[in-house]
């Protein structure tokens, strides 16, 4: 490491120091994070390489691509890029399939044995097709991205049936309550004078120590309508209690209202 | 209810108030004297054909009919809406081709074909989606999940069904030329 200040290093490949870049790494090191960003992991930058070198997938050039490959993983090791532990195993591979190249075959078996590169060939083609229809997928046109659905807004019903108000409803409604002023005015008659019992004592004050009084002349004090229903209760209430009687002689001849002597309490 | 007219008046309003494509036995089923198949192909094609040349058109995908805005006029349904949908990456793009095209497929199998790891936040993206599922489990050591893609994915990218998914290109021979 001695030399490093020396001679700028850029990478160490294949255990040889690198003092500048080779001519066909194109990429300068300032870019190289950029990128390999722009790669999805090694199988991707090796066919980026391959397909840069215009070189035959099925005959692949091992020690070339090799060298290239293990070139651009140093210098992601120089510039400390954190390495996905995938782009060393692919290190690792290439270089077993690059060892076995190099071994002599035996004549005999030239027939059956697999070229080393087989495998290599038949992932990166694979990935390279999935490549190719992500990039189709990706142009089709997304909902969403490139179209809408398009729905007529209707409105939703309410879960109960609501009962319909018609305009001529509403208007009718109003005249009539326009034509009851007094009826309107007897709903501020307070609770407490129309209260029943307190009329009860009202009537029995009307009523005369001894004889009667005319039923409807217990009516004639106003108050309005309200008012004769609590009065009329009022009566009613008396004679249940026993304290008047109410008396008529035939049918539609005048009530009489009497009181009644005090039993045992008065 | 046998005038065309009025048939395929009654398609476009349940076609346009629907939230949901119509599938075709649900349209057959609306009159009634339930509509034979090839008519009702017929009327919706028709239909179709009544809205060419307009900003929405008549589409049929995996769930069934429905109408849909023309992809041209995206960029002015965006103005009114200017809040852009995230691009997604090549890495998620890739995994969702490799679900779509090898289904049912195992995380395992994504990794081997990208040759990377797969991260759990792009599956987790896709099925937010709804564009991919879990179907259970390979019965292999581990039980890893098996991922497909849904009907949904079909419907959004306009697909009736996976076979309408652009073909892989061709593989060369391999072996012959080794």
């Amino acid at each position: 490491m001695a030399d490093v200040a020396a001679a700028p290093r850029i990478a160490r490949v294949l255990g040889h120091p690198l003092a500048e870049l080779p001519p066909d790494l194109f990429i300068p090191p300032e870019a190289l994070e950029v990128f390999l960003d722009a790669f999805e992991g090694p199988l991707d930058l090796l066919l980026y390489l391959i397909r840069k070198h215009n070189v035959d997938v099925l005959d692949i050039p091992m020690s070339e691509l090799t060298r290239q490959y293990l070139a651009y993983v140093d210098m992601m090791h120089v510039h400390q890029l954190e390495l996905a532990a995938e782009y060393l195993v692919m290190a690792a591979w290439l270089i077993d399939i690059k060892s076995r190249l190099l071994l002599p075959r035996r004549e005999e078996c030239i027939e059956v044995e697999v070229d080393p590169r087989a495998e290599l060939a038949r992932r990166l083609l694979e990935y390279e097709r999935i490549k190719h229809v992500a990039r189709q997928l990706a142009s089709f046109p997304w909902r969403g991205r490139d179209f809408a659905v398009v729905q007529v807004a209707v409105a939703a019903r309410p879960a109960a049936p609501l009962p319909a108000v018609r305009p001529d409803d509403l208007a009718r409604v109003w005249q009539s309550l326009c034509k009851q002023p007094q009826a309107a005015q007897h709903h501020h008659v307070s609770r407490e004078r129309l209260s029943v019992r307190e009329q009860m004592s009202q009537v029995l004050r009307w009523l005369p120590t001894h004889g009667f009084i005319e039923f409807h002349r217990l009516f004639e004090r106003g108050g309005g309508a309200a008012a004769a229903i609590v009065t009329f209760l009022a009566v009613l209430e008396l004679a249940k209690e026993g304290r008047v009687t109410i008396t008529q002689q035939e049918a539609y001849t005048l009530v009489y209202v009497q009181r009644n002597r005090p039993v045992t309490d008065d | 209810m046998t005038n065309v007219q009025e048939i395929k008046q009654v398609l476009e309003t349940v076609l346009l108030a629907a939230s949901e494509p119509l599938p075709v036995g649900a349209m057959k089923n609306l009159f009634d004297h339930p509509l034979g198949t090839d008519v009702l192909r017929k009327v919706l094609e028709e239909l179709r054909q009544d809205w060419r040349g307009r900003g929405v058109e008549l589409v049929d995908v995996a769930s069934g009919w429905r109408f849909q805005t023309r992809p041209g006029y995206q960029k002015y349904l965006d103005r009114l809406n200017p809040e852009k949908p995230p691009r997604y990456s090549r890495a998620a793009l890739e995994t969702l081709a490799i679900i779509a095209y090898r289904q049912p497929v195992t995380r395992g199998d994504i990794e081997d074909i990208r040759g990377v790891v797969v991260s759990s936040q792009i599956l987790k993206t896709l099925e937010e989606r709804g564009w991919i599922e879990t179907i259970g489990h390979r019965e292999v050591p581990g039980r890893p999940t098996l991922y497909v893609t849904t009907r949904l994915f079909l419907d959004d990218l306009g697909l009736r069904a996976l076979e309408e998914l652009p073909l892989l290109p061709e593989i060369p021979p391999l072996e012959s030329r080794l």
